[in-house]
C-alpha cells in the first residue's frame, strides 16, 4: 500500500447527508472480480444521465472542481452496504480524503485500508472547510490536521494503529500474520 | 456486571486492545459469498497464503445468481457474462482453498443470512462475520455478528482473526406487547425511525424487553438484520428457549448430549442485571403500527396511514422529490408498480405465510408485477410443502428461485426507472433496486396488501379471508 503522509488537493463539497455506498458505487458495478477501473462507476447515477452523458449539475464536473481529491460531504457519509468497492471507487476516481461530521463504521474501516482518509470534524469546522470549496487544502496525517488556505489548521483524531499503517504504507494483514503464535495458543486453550 | 456483548467480546480476544493497537478478535464463523470475496482470494494467492480454518468458513451463492429457473439446456439464465464469471470464480476459489460451498447442486443454498441459521451453523456466543452489512441477522441467536469489507475478508481467511476496537453498547428495550397488526418488520422500522439512520454508529445494539422475547426466531432475525440501517455495527438478542428450540436438530448444531451441554453454556449468555450500557433507549411496543418508509433512507418512516411529513429540511425535500411524493399528504392510494417479497430481511417461511395469508382468495392488481423470492431452497421446499406457492401463483405473482434478487438488483431482477416498488427488503436508497427505482420498505403483509390494492394500502384492510370465502 502507498504511504499517506500529506496530501494537498482541491476540496469539493457534496452537502447531502447520508450519502450511502449505493450512491458511491451502484450495485450493478459490483459484478467485477477485480479492483482496477472501478472508478468509472463512482457516483455513476449522479455523474451520468440515462444516455451516459456527464451531468453538468454534478459538483465535480464544474471546471474548478474537476480532479478534486478531497470531498467535504454531509453527515453520515458511507452508510449502508459494506462493499469495499466504495473506497476502491473513490480512490480510483482520485479521492484521497473524505471529511464529514459523521462517517459510517464499515466504510471508515474499509477506507482506512485503502488510502482514503475518513476524517470526522465538528459542524463548525466542516462549515469552515466547505467555505473553501474550489481551493486547495492540505490533509496532514503526521500532525494530524487539515491546513486551510487562510493559514489556520483543524486538528482531527484518527485511530492510532490505522494512522501508523498509513504513514508507513504497510497493510494490516502483515501485523495479523505476526500474531500466529497467540492465535494458535488461543485455539488450543479453547479446545482444552 | 457485563453485557452479553462484553461477554462475547472478552471470550474472543486473542489480544486485548491497547492505545496503540486494536484487539485481535477471533472469528468463529466466516460466511462468504461471490460478490465481496474474489479480490480477497487473489490477495491470498499473491501472498502464498492458505485459508487458516476452512472448517470455520462457509460459502454460498446468492447476490449475482439468477432467480429464474435453468434454461432447457441446463444452463442458468445469468444477467450477463460478468455475473456468471463472478459465480464461476467463487466455485473455483472454494475448490482451491477447500471451503464448503452450498452451490447450485446443494439443496441448502440460500441467501447467506438465511442459510447460516437454517443449517444451525449460527450459534449463540459466536463471533460471526461476512462481507455483507446484514450479517447482524445472526445476532438473533445471541451471536456477535457484523459486516466487514473485502480486505478484512482476506484477514479472516488468512488468520481467522480481525483487528477491532471494542464497540460501544446500546440497549434498545421494547416494553409491552406489539399490537396484532404489527410485525417484527414494523417494529424495526419504527426503531430505526426513533434512533435515526446514524443513531447506532459505533455501537452494538442489544434488543431486549417483553416484545423482543415474544418474537419468533424469524422475527428476531428481521429485527437484528436491520441494525445496520440505524448505523449500528451489530445487533443481538440474548438466547432463550425459543433460540434453543430452533437450533435443536439442525445439521451443523451440536447433536444429542453435546447439544444439552451447549445449551447449558448458552444460558450464561445474558447481560448481568446491573450491566451498564453506553446508551439506553426504551420503546413502547404498543406504539408500533404497520410502518413504511416515505423517503430514500430507512430512518424516514411513518405508519402506513399517516401523512408524509411536510418538507422541513433539504434532505427531506430531496427525498420527496426523488420519490415523487408530496409533503403533508397521504401515502395510501399512491399507485404501486412492483412488489418484491424476499431478501435476508423478510425471505423466510413466516414471511411467505404472511404473504400467502393476504393473497389467498385475492388477485394481484393487473398493473402490478409481484416477485416472491424465497430466501433459500429450504424455505422454498417448506413453502411448497405447505402449498403457499400455489396461492402466490394463483394470485398472479411470480414464484422464483432463492437469492438476493431485487433487494439490490445485481442479478437482473430490477425495478424500472421511475417505478414505485413496495419491498420487504432493507434499503430504500436512491437507485437501490435499479437505476431511478423508487422503494417503499414494508412488512410482508403490507407488501401483499399493496399488491392486491395496486396502491399503497393498509394491511388491516386485507386480513386473511375465511377458508370458505377463499
Amino acid at each position: 500500500m502507498e504511504a499517506f503522509t500529506r496530501f494537498e488537493s482541491v476540496v469539493a463539497v457534496l452537502p447531502q447527508e447520508n450519502i450511502d455506498t449505493d450512491q458511491i458505487i451502484p450495485a450493478r458495478f459490483l459484478t467485477t472480480t477485480q479492483r482496477a477501473g472501478i472508478g468509472q462507476g463512482c457516483f455513476a447515477d449522479w455523474r451520468f444521465d440515462a444516455e451516459g452523458n456527464e451531468r453538468p449539475d454534478f459538483p465535480l464536473h464544474r471546471p474548478e472542481l474537476r480532479g478534486a481529491g478531497i470531498l467535504a460531504a454531509g453527515r453520515n457519509f458511507g452508510c449502508g452496504s459494506s462493499r469495499e468497492h466504495a473506497p476502491w471507487a473513490l480512490h480510483d476516481y482520485g479521492i484521497r480524503a473524505v471529511i464529514s461530521t459523521r462517517i459510517a463504521d464499515i466504510f471508515r474501516n474499509n477506507a482506512l485500508k485503502n488510502g482514503v482518509l475518513p476524517i470526522v470534524v465538528s459542524d463548525a469546522d466542516w462549515q469552515r472547510i466547505a467555505g473553501f470549496e474550489g481551493r486547495k487544502i492540505v490533509v496532514d496525517l503526521e500532525a494530524p490536521c487539515i491546513e486551510l488556505p487562510d493559514g489556520s489548521t483543524i486538528a482531527f483524531e484518527i485511530e492510532a494503529f490505522a494512522r501508523e499503517c498509513l504513514l508507513k504504507g504497510v497493510d494490516q494483514l502483515g501485523y495479523l500474520l505476526l500474531q500466529e503464535a497467540a492465535i494458535s495458543a488461543f485455539e488450543q486453550a479453547r479446545a482444552a | 456486571m457485563k453485557t452479553i456483548i462484553d461477554k462475547i467480546w472478552d471470550a474472543h480476544c486473542v489480544r486485548p486492545e491497547s492505545d496503540d493497537a486494536p484487539a485481535v478478535l477471533y472469528v468463529d464463523l466466516h460466511l462468504v459469498h461471490e460478490v465481496t470475496t474474489p479480490q480477497a482470494f487473489d490477495e491470498l494467492r499473491a501472498r502464498g497464503l492458505a485459508v487458516r480454518r476452512p472448517e470455520r468458513t462457509l460459502a454460498t451463492l446468492d447476490h449475482s445468481t439468477p432467480t429464474l429457473p435453468a434454461n432447457p439446456d441446463g444452463t442458468l439464465p445469468y444477467k450477463d457474462a460478468a455475473t456468471r464469471n463472478q459465480v464461476d470464480t467463487m466455485l473455483a476459489n472454494c475448490r482451491e482453498f477447500g471451503i464448503t460451498l452450498h452451490g447450485f447442486d446443494s439443496g441448502q443454498r440460500g441467501i447467506v443470512h438465511v442459510m447460516g441459521p437454517e443449517l444451525g451453523a449460527t450459534q449463540p456466543g459466536m463471533t460471526i462475520v461476512c462481507g455483507d452489512s446484514h450479517t447482524a441477522t445472526h445476532g438473533a441467536f445471541g451471536a456477535l455478528a457484523f459486516g466487514i469489507g473485502t480486505t478484512e475478508v482476506g484477514h479472516v481467511l488468512a488468520t481467522q482473526c480481525l483487528l477491532q476496537r471494542r464497540p460501544k453498547t446500546l440497549a434498545v428495550t421494547v416494553n409491552g406487547t406489539l399490537p396484532p397488526e404489527a410485525t417484527a418488520k414494523d417494529l424495526i422500522l419504527h426503531i430505526i425511525g426513533v434512533l435515526g439512520m446514524d443513531g447506532g454508529t459505533g455501537h452494538v445494539i442489544e434488543y431486549r424487553g417483553e416484545a423482543i422475547r415474544a418474537l419468533s426466531m424469524e422475527g428476531r432475525m428481521t429485527v437484528c438484520n436491520m441494525s445496520i440501517e440505524a448505523g449500528a455495527r451489530a445487533g443481538l438478542i440474548a438466547p432463550d428457549e425459543v433460540t434453543f428450540a430452533y437450533l435443536r436438530g439442525r445439521p451443523n448444531a451440536p447433536q444429542g448430549a453435546d447439544f444439552d451441554a451447549a445449551v447449558a453454556c448458552w444460558k450464561q449468555l445474558v447481560s448481568d442485571p446491573d450491566a451498564r450500557y453506553d446508551r439506553e433507549v426504551v420503546i413502547d411496543a404498543a406504539d408500533v403500527r404497520p410502518t413504511v418508509t416515505w423517503g430514500t433512507n430507512p430512518g424516514q418512516v411513518i405508519a402506513v396511514d399517516q401523512h408524509v411529513p411536510a418538507q422541513r429540511t433539504a434532505a427531506a425535500a430531496r427525498s420527496l422529490s426523488y420519490m415523487g411524493f408530496d409533503g403533508d399528504a397521504p401515502l395510501l392510494g399512491r399507485k404501486v408498480d412492483v412488489v418484491f417479497v424476499g431478501s435476508c430481511t423478510n425471505g423466510r417461511i413466516e414471511d411467505l405465510r404472511a404473504v400467502a395469508g393476504v393473497l389467498r382468495g385475492r388477485k394481484v392488481a393487473g398493473h402490478v408485477r409481484m416477485l416472491v423470492v424465497p430466501g433459500s431452497h429450504a424455505v422454498k421446499r417448506q413453502a411448497e410443502a405447505e402449498g403457499l406457492h400455489r396461492v402466490i401463483l394463483a394470485a398472479g405473482a411470480q414464484w422464483r428461485e432463492p437469492g438476493c434478487s431485487m433487494c439490490l438488483a445485481m442479478n437482473g431482477d430490477e425495478v424500472g426507472a421511475g417505478e414505485l416498488c413496495v419491498s420487504t427488503s432493507n434499503r430504500n436508497f436512491e437507485g437501490r433496486q435499479g437505476k431511478g427505482a423508487r422503494t417503499v420498505l414494508a412488512s410482508p403483509a403490507t407488501a401483499a396488501a399493496c399488491a392486491v390494492a395496486g396502491t399503497i394500502a393498509d394491511p388491516r384492510n386485507y386480513a386473511p379471508l375465511a377458508e370458505e370465502a377463499a
